[in-house]
């Protein structure tokens, strides 16, 4: 972690820039001489932990729940060491002004790479066992005993040798004006102890679920709101040139049109509807730009050239693979390519804003509070200091709600109209055509073997876009993205291969089109587990060896790896035969720190229809927090994996997107979904993530057994492209 | 100014006639339970029931609806989660991010009554609601659930709630 000193004057462009740094994942630290801002009636025992006289329990949760039950499961985790009762534990999110203005005393805000969990469960668990031994010394102190004879449990607080109880509701205000016991002398609680963490406990946000009572961003009400609606020029790249706004300044509840930036615009009006009704009557002449003559074509040929380009940035090698491929007795090679995708929210994307020379208010479902504070400060002219943001429930994230591109379009529209609080809301389309994709990538594969079948090199050649190129473009050097290598990395404990080879070469050709890339759920670990299980696939068939066979000769050396293929092998029971009719296909991978596997059994009728029976996965994240949601998380997971592989591409066509709305990008529904049995098998001994990893083995695994179904190697995704049917 | 049977309530508001229903809803009734996904009817995060019919409410234009046509929305299905459906949701944690899950249990509630006890052929036509999260495994256990009772998860994990009860 680095520490940045700031003096008390902190810029904004210095702000802007240690945030900025928070896409990568770095953890930046400030030092603010603000004085402590405590805010609300009740006194706070710690940053993390609010106790009120009633003994209702409020957790602060820093990270951004979006459906994956992070705020569950970081509640868990503080509710543990608090020694609490849970029946009382509610949370509330601090916002990124209170973050700032207390020296980060929460850390991180940034959720995703599946590290909401893994990346901060040490310094919660040590803030909620703070909390406790602050209220067990006011406990004490009250009794004037050692809080050695003291014991928590339930928020009830005993002495021991006398059998004096108290709840943490009676002391909270005292040990709120204690001094926070030496970090050395936390010991947190062995996870084989634990009564809250690691049990499958029902979430802290469901109920209002169900009965509509659980507002999102784009239900925010507030005194005097106005709605906006706005379109952004359809080419990436180009610029807005003019529009008519007396055409429908006259319509009923429109109050503005504006120039945003400089390529879109928007209508302010009193409704949603309005305004949108407003804004697609309005006459609008943009200036598309050079990017106008790309089409699909044009995108497939730039990554296809990469593919034999010379020049190549290695991401993992051993031997001399080129070499043994050359002098091989047999070669197999392949080349697969996986679109665009949308991350598709249910919620559009939207955020509301409220602009006077003075202050800058923001409410907004984001993944990264204090990058939208940046966003914000820089559209509004302001200090970060005299800006807010209020994060509001989010309606979907996979990766999309990490930007921060509708703040600062919202922030722009409300300086137009000062104090008026404006909430604008994207429409479908705008947030199918407006993303920020996953990218495009093409790879050749390519295997030599000995003439008893052993394969002696693989060179698997990644080209396509790289999403640091979009979002972080002064951290690429020389075409260099490790990113693009997410479960094909040597070693180490975030992404690494479970395979040896002899000779191995893993190398990145950079080809960027001009389309938006960002963090999509799974990142690259989807298409590089499609890539290279199906083509472990391809040289089992063309050899002759059971793909569990052959995959387990070459996972000797990765014994967390093929735990979790072994178990789920064994409990699709692959040594038996599948259903009648049904065939199978596996897939293992590793990336954000988990191990995970699949095995998809599978059935295609003569007129081509699959149907996924079912998918057995597997995950070791190290530790579950909360065994149930983890399923939750897996069964998602492959629901949105599958909707990619099956179903989803973004083309482009005159420099725009092609698709406008989910009859064009269609996706996975009830019908669609396969049963799903998941064995979560946290080996202990290290953090791994949820909310990601098992995305990327459906694919293959469906692929895999599509194969083994009807000997067709599908190779260019998605699936809908061709035809199964028996020729 | 235009008139509609909501959740039991006459009300009156000022619209469009060509205003769908869903933005009534939402903007002119403050009823932001029904949700905007798509605006085109294809992901059903606006049904809502009238009369008893499940409706795609982005497409119903404001002056295709009588006064008479009693108009339910999620916030009308009880006062306090306590419908069947709703019970049985919460049972299951089934809500991920949640925002399609209002679409979903209208859906689900009026697909009950017309088939008290629908097979999965019947629950795959019938709900067709999209969600991005991927909760539709428990969305079908849950439907089972409010139709009898059973527990659709695996013994081996539950869900454990506040008051102590595990399923």
């Amino acid at each position: 972690m680095s520490t940045i000193m700031m003096n008390s004057q902190l810029s904004r462009r210095g702000f802007l820039a240690s945030t900025g740094a928070t896409v990568g994942g770095l953890m930046v630290s400030f030092h603010i001489p603000f004085a402590n801002a405590q805010n609300g009636t009740t006194p706070e025992v710690n940053a993390w932990v609010v106790v009120k006289p009633d003994d209702t329990i409020v957790i602060r949760i820093a990270r951004s729940e979006m459906g994956q039950g992070t705020l569950t499961g970081l509640a868990q985790l503080v509710a543990e060491e608090l020694e609490c009762n849970w029946a009382k534990v509610t949370t509330e999110y601090p916002t990124p002004g209170q973050n700032l203005a207390r020296s980060r005393v929460w850390g991180n805000f940034a959720t995703g790479g599946s590290r909401g969990i893994r990346e901060s469960h040490d310094y919660v668990r040590r803030g909620g066992a703070t909390a406790r031994m602050m209220l067990v010394q006011a406990a004490a102190d009250g009794w004037n005993v050692p809080a050695s004879e003291c014991s928590a449990a339930n928020s009830v607080i005993t002495h021991t040798p006398s059998g004096r109880s108290t709840s943490y509701g009676k002391v909270a205000a005292t040990a709120a004006k204690l001094t926070p016991p030496a970090s050395a002398s936390i010991i947190l609680k062995d996870p084989k102890t634990w009564k809250l963490a690691g049990k499958p406990l029902a979430r802290l946000d469901t109920v209002k679920k169900t009965m509509g009572a659980q507002d999102y961003g784009i239900d925010l009400q507030l005194p005097g709101l106005l709605n906006a609606a706005i379109k952004d020029c359809p080419v990436f790249g180009g610029k807005l040139k003019r529009f008519n706004a007396a055409a429908v300044e006259g319509r009923p509840g429109v109050k503005k049109v504006v120039q945003v930036g400089d390529s879109a615009v928007a209508v302010v009006a009193d409704t949603w509807w309005r305004a949108k009704s407003a804004l697609d009557a309005l006459p609008v002449e943009w200036d598309y730009g050079p990017n106008a003559r790309i089409s699909q074509a044009d995108i497939q040929q730039t990554l296809k050239a990469g593919l034999d380009a010379k020049e190549a940035v290695v991401g993992n090698s051993n031997g001399n693979a080129p070499a043994a491929i050359a002098s091989a007795a047999r070669r197999i090679e392949a080349v697969y390519a996986c679109p665009y995708q949308n991350h598709a929210t249910m919620e559009p994307m939207n955020a509301t804003a409220r602009w006077t020379s003075e202050r800058c208010e923001v409410w907004v479902p984001t993944q990264n509070g204090e990058a939208a504070l940046a966003a914000a400060a820089e559209a509004a002219g302001l200090p970060p200091a005299k800006c807010e943001v209020y994060k509001l429930y989010l309606g979907g994230g996979f990766g999309r709600r990490g930007h921060s591109d509708f703040v600062t379009q919202a922030v722009r529209i409300a300086k137009t109209m000062p104090g008026t609080p404006i909430k604008m809301i994207w429409s479908r389309e705008e947030d199918m055509q407006h993303g920020f994709y996953h990218p495009v990538t093409q790879c050749q594969l390519t295997a030599g073997l000995d003439t008893q079948g052993n394969i002696t090199g693989l060179h698997m050649r990644i080209s396509g876009q790289s999403i640091l190129a979009t979002v972080a473009p002064q951290s690429i050097k020389d075409g260099r993205d490790m990113l693009m290598f997410q479960g094909l990395n040597p070693s180490g404990p975030e992404a690494s291969i479970g395979y040896s080879f002899p000779n191995l070469l893993i190398d990145h050709a950079m080809r960027n089109p001009h389309v938006p890339a960002g963090f999509w759920r799974g990142v690259n670990l989807n298409q590089n587990a499609i890539y290279l299980e199906c083509f472990i696939d391809e040289i089992a068939h063309a050899t002759k060896q059971d793909p569990l066979a052959l995959r387990r000769k070459l996972m000797v050396n990765h014994p967390k790896h093929l735990a979790v293929l072994n178990a789920v092998a064994e409990r699709a029971g692959w040594d038996k035969p599948a259903p009648k009719g049904a065939f199978r296909g596996l897939a293992q991978t590793m990336g954000f720190g988990s191990y995970v596997a699949a095995c998809a059994e599978v059935s295609v009728s003569d007129d081509g229809q699959l149907k996924i029976h079912r998918i057995v996965a597997a995950t070791d994240p190290g530790h579950a927090v909360n065994p149930q949601q983890i399923e939750a998380q897996v069964e998602g997971s492959f629901s949105y994996g599958l909707s990619a592989a099956l179903f989803g591409e973004i083309t482009i066509k005159d420099g725009a997107v092609e698709q406008k709305n989910f009859d064009s990008y269609p996706v996975v529904r009830i019908a669609d979904m396969p049963k799903v049995e998941t064995l979560v098998l946290p080996s202990g001994g290290f953090w791994g993530g949820v909310g990601e990893p098992t995305i990327a083995v459906a694919a293959p695994a469906v692929l895999n057994a599509i194969f083994a179904a009807t000997g067709r190697r599908i190779r260019e995704l998605p699936l809908k492209r061709h035809s199964l049917k028996r020729a | 100014m235009a008139k509609l049977n909501v959740n039991g309530k006459v009300r009156e508001f000022e619209a469009e006639p060509d205003t769908p229903l869903l933005w009534v809803l939402r903007e002119q009734l403050q009823l932001t339970g029904t949700k905007y996904g798509c605006g085109i009817a294809q992901c059903g995060a606006c049904t809502v029931h009238i009369d008893s019919a499940p409706v795609r409410s982005c497409v119903r234009p404001l002056s295709s609806v009588g006064t008479t046509e009693k108009i339910v929305t999620i916030e009308g299905l009880s006062p306090d989660g306590s419908h069947p459906v709703q019970r049985a949701w919460a049972m299951l944690d089934v809500p991920q991010c949640g925002f399609c899950q209002s679409g979903m249990i209208m859906a689900a509630t009026s697909l009950l009554r017309r088939k008290p006890n629908p097979t999965d052929a019947d629950i795959d036509a019938a709900i067709t609601n999209i969600c991005r999260c991927g909760t539709y495994n428990r969305v079908r256990a849950a439907i089972r659930v409010a139709v009898d009772g059973s527990s659709g998860r695996r013994a081996h994990l539950s869900s454990q709630h506040t008051d102590g009860s595990a399923t």
